[in-house]
């Protein structure tokens, strides 16, 4: 059974739409990395998960249990699976708690240990995440960000949980200290088995350590696969888009590659394009994106669902190419 | 010798924390020292002072207006009485006047301004709609009418000055609460399933404290004067009782033929003022866990 199933998940912000009808699921010991530009709604998803924000309608459901409208007294007990990191270290930690505090406070609210017996449990995952345990007594204020999101992944881990919402985890940290973060996710992934929903614009990061990815355009999916099979044939012309605009080491090679580059800007969530949404900036649009919106499928047998006109079972645009 | 023992570091010394954390701190500085021996020597002042000196009422009207003398240490008033004894009489009333209204306004407002800024929905508009109405009142006709109510008292200073800080307290703590409530810390304490008491308690108001403890030093000595207003307008203690405020009024009058009384209580005010503030001031450091150790 998957860990977590969304199915057309729907949350607007007034007039913003900032997720209009989106379905994925994260397997067991799955991780799946969402991925999208800023403003594509990618967070919000995670907010839903977490039920941080109401959702304005769809489903969601975590090890089969539907959580999309349950109350937070009815919540509770299901939090214990369910745990969050969040993008900022330096906000997401109680200034006024010490760190032992911090990473206790799962272990309080769903009565699992206390005192003495909670101070050891602390101490063992912060082992586990690499701080020192004289960290302990330290606050916040006192660790750099690297440290920070540390004790933010011990305090989502100390429950085992079955599913951790990494949002942007270590977009905030300095290049040189987000390898080492990443390496300690991937490392602790593997030991607990924790299935992840890694929500991310770093597209680099994600082949680096999703299973699956989900590319999100204005509130939906336009595409999805398999890690690898996603970065080596790209179908949607905004996932090519996308992966053309990140950098690749060789210089040689990058000096050669053909890029795409996306006229203006993300259109505002407020008023979507007709049609398939990213027809505005795509450079293969033709008159049927502009009026009928694709809808997420797999045109062809055993290939990945994509949500463009132009995938057919018998040809993949090649954005490119085009101008 | 088979093994060294590992040198004491700082890992294994007993963490630092809670009360016994912030007084190590707070006793190494001299400014909060000095603010707390101030504050310290008012109220010993307050409470010992007038069982050490005379009846503040006694009339010795062979000495009206005397400078300071071996009878008089700080002289006597235009109807002689002793300015020492009233200056430490006078320190109740003032302290009372400053602090348990200061503390009324808090113990009001701080509730109010979480709830109201922690749940907005309906309730932060109609609040701070109260607080506007209650700031456009003017402050003078509502201490008349307490004290046509309740009689001109102390309790009626302390009430209606503890309403008029009120609207302040409340914006500063919704105003704080706004903000920290969307930090991601709070985000994450309603992921962990926590209640919302327990949140505002632990998440939220430790977090407000700082600018709130500002408030309170800035508000206290404000109290002190303000009681000096109402008193002066007969709202307040009734002669002879005095205060610093009452007798600073009078002082005035006299100020060219009797300096000193007007030197006393405002050197008290002053004195008392800089108490708290100093005080406050190293409050505010030392349970703020960022401000260095």
């Amino acid at each position: 059974m998957n860990v977590l199933e969304i199915n057309d998940l729907v949350k607007h912000y007034g007039q913003v739409r900032a997720v209009d009808g989106l379905s994925l699921s994260v397997g067991q010991g799955e991780v799946l990395g969402l991925v999208g530009e800023s403003g594509s709604g990618k967070s919000t998803v995670g907010k839903c998960v977490l039920r941080l924000t109401e959702p304005t309608s769809g489903s969601i459901r975590l090890g089969g249990a539907d959580i999309t409208h349950l109350s937070r007294r009815a919540m509770r007990p299901l939090r214990r699976d369910v745990h969050m990191v969040f993008q900022d270290p330096y906000s997401s930690l109680n200034p006024r708690f010490t760190i032992e505090r911090i990473v206790a406070e799962p272990l309080l609210r769903h009565g699992i240990a206390r005192g003495r017996a909670a101070g050891e449990r602390v101490a063992a995952m912060l082992e586990q995440v690499g701080l020192r345990p004289e960290m302990r007594s330290r606050y916040p204020h006192e660790l750099s960000g690297g440290q920070r999101q540390r004790v933010g992944l011990a305090r989502a881990l100390i429950l085992e949980p079955k599913l951790v919402v990494a949002d942007e985890p270590v977009s905030a940290l300095d290049v040189s200290v987000q390898a080492s973060v990443l390496n300690l996710i991937t490392d602790l992934q593997r030991e607990m088995g924790f299935s992840c929903l890694f929500v991310t614009h770093d597209l680099s990061v994600v082949e680096f350590l999703a299973d699956r990815v989900a590319v999100m355009y204005l509130g939906r999916i336009v595409e999805s696969g398999p890690t690898a099979r996603i970065f080596a044939e790209p179908r949607h012309p905004y996932t090519q888009a996308l992966l053309s605009a990140a950098p690749v080491a060789d210089p040689v090679r990058q000096r050669e590659r053909r890029r795409i580059v996306l006229g203006g800007d993300v259109p505002s969530p407020v008023d979507p394009p007709s049609g398939c949404r990213f027809h505005t900036r795509c450079p293969l649009a033709y008159e049927e994106c502009r009026t009928r919106e694709p809808v997420l499928a797999d045109p062809r047998e055993g290939g990945h669902p994509v949500a463009c006109h132009l995938v057919t079972a018998d040809h993949t645009p090649d954005a490119t190419a085009a101008r | 010798m088979t093994e060294a023992p590992a040198p004491p570091s700082a890992a294994e010394a007993p963490p630092r924390r809670g009360a016994a954390r912030a007084w190590r701190r707070f006793r190494r500085r001299p400014m909060p020292m000095t603010g707390l021996v101030l504050v310290a020597g008012f109220l010993l002042l307050a409470i010992a002072g007038p069982l050490a000196t005379g009846d503040p009422a006694a009339q010795d009207y062979a000495a009206t207006l005397a400078p300071p003398s071996g009878a008089h240490p700080l002289g006597t008033d235009d109807l002689g009485r002793d300015a020492l004894a009233r200056v430490a009489h006078g320190a109740q009333v003032s302290l009372q006047a400053g602090v348990l209204s200061t503390l009324l306004a808090m113990a009001a407002g701080i509730p109010i301004g979480l709830v109201a800024g922690f749940y907005r929905r309906w309730l932060d508009p109609v609040v701070m709609r109260l607080v506007d109405v209650t700031l456009a009142f003017p402050f003078l006709v509502f201490a008349v009418g307490l004290a046509a109510i309740i009689g001109p008292s102390l309790k009626g200073v302390v009430l209606a000055l503890g309403f008029s800080q009120l609207p302040a307290v409340i914006r500063i703590t919704r105003g704080e609460v706004l903000s920290i409530r969307e930090m991601d810390y709070v985000s994450a304490a309603v992921a962990d399933g926590a209640s919302d008491g327990y949140i505002m308690l632990r998440y939220v108001l430790p977090n407000c404290a700082a600018p709130l403890i500002v408030q309170a030093t800035v508000a206290i000595p404000a109290a002190i004067i303000g009681e000096a207003t109402l008193s002066f307008l007969g709202l307040g203690v009734q002669p002879p009782t005095p205060s610093w405020g009452v007798m600073l009024t009078t002082a005035q009058q006299y100020l060219d033929v009797a300096p000193w009384l007007a030197i006393w209580p405002g050197l008290m005010i002053a004195l008392a003022t800089l108490g708290f503030n100093l005080l406050g001031d190293g409050l505010r450091d030392v349970l703020d866990p960022r401000s260095g150790r």
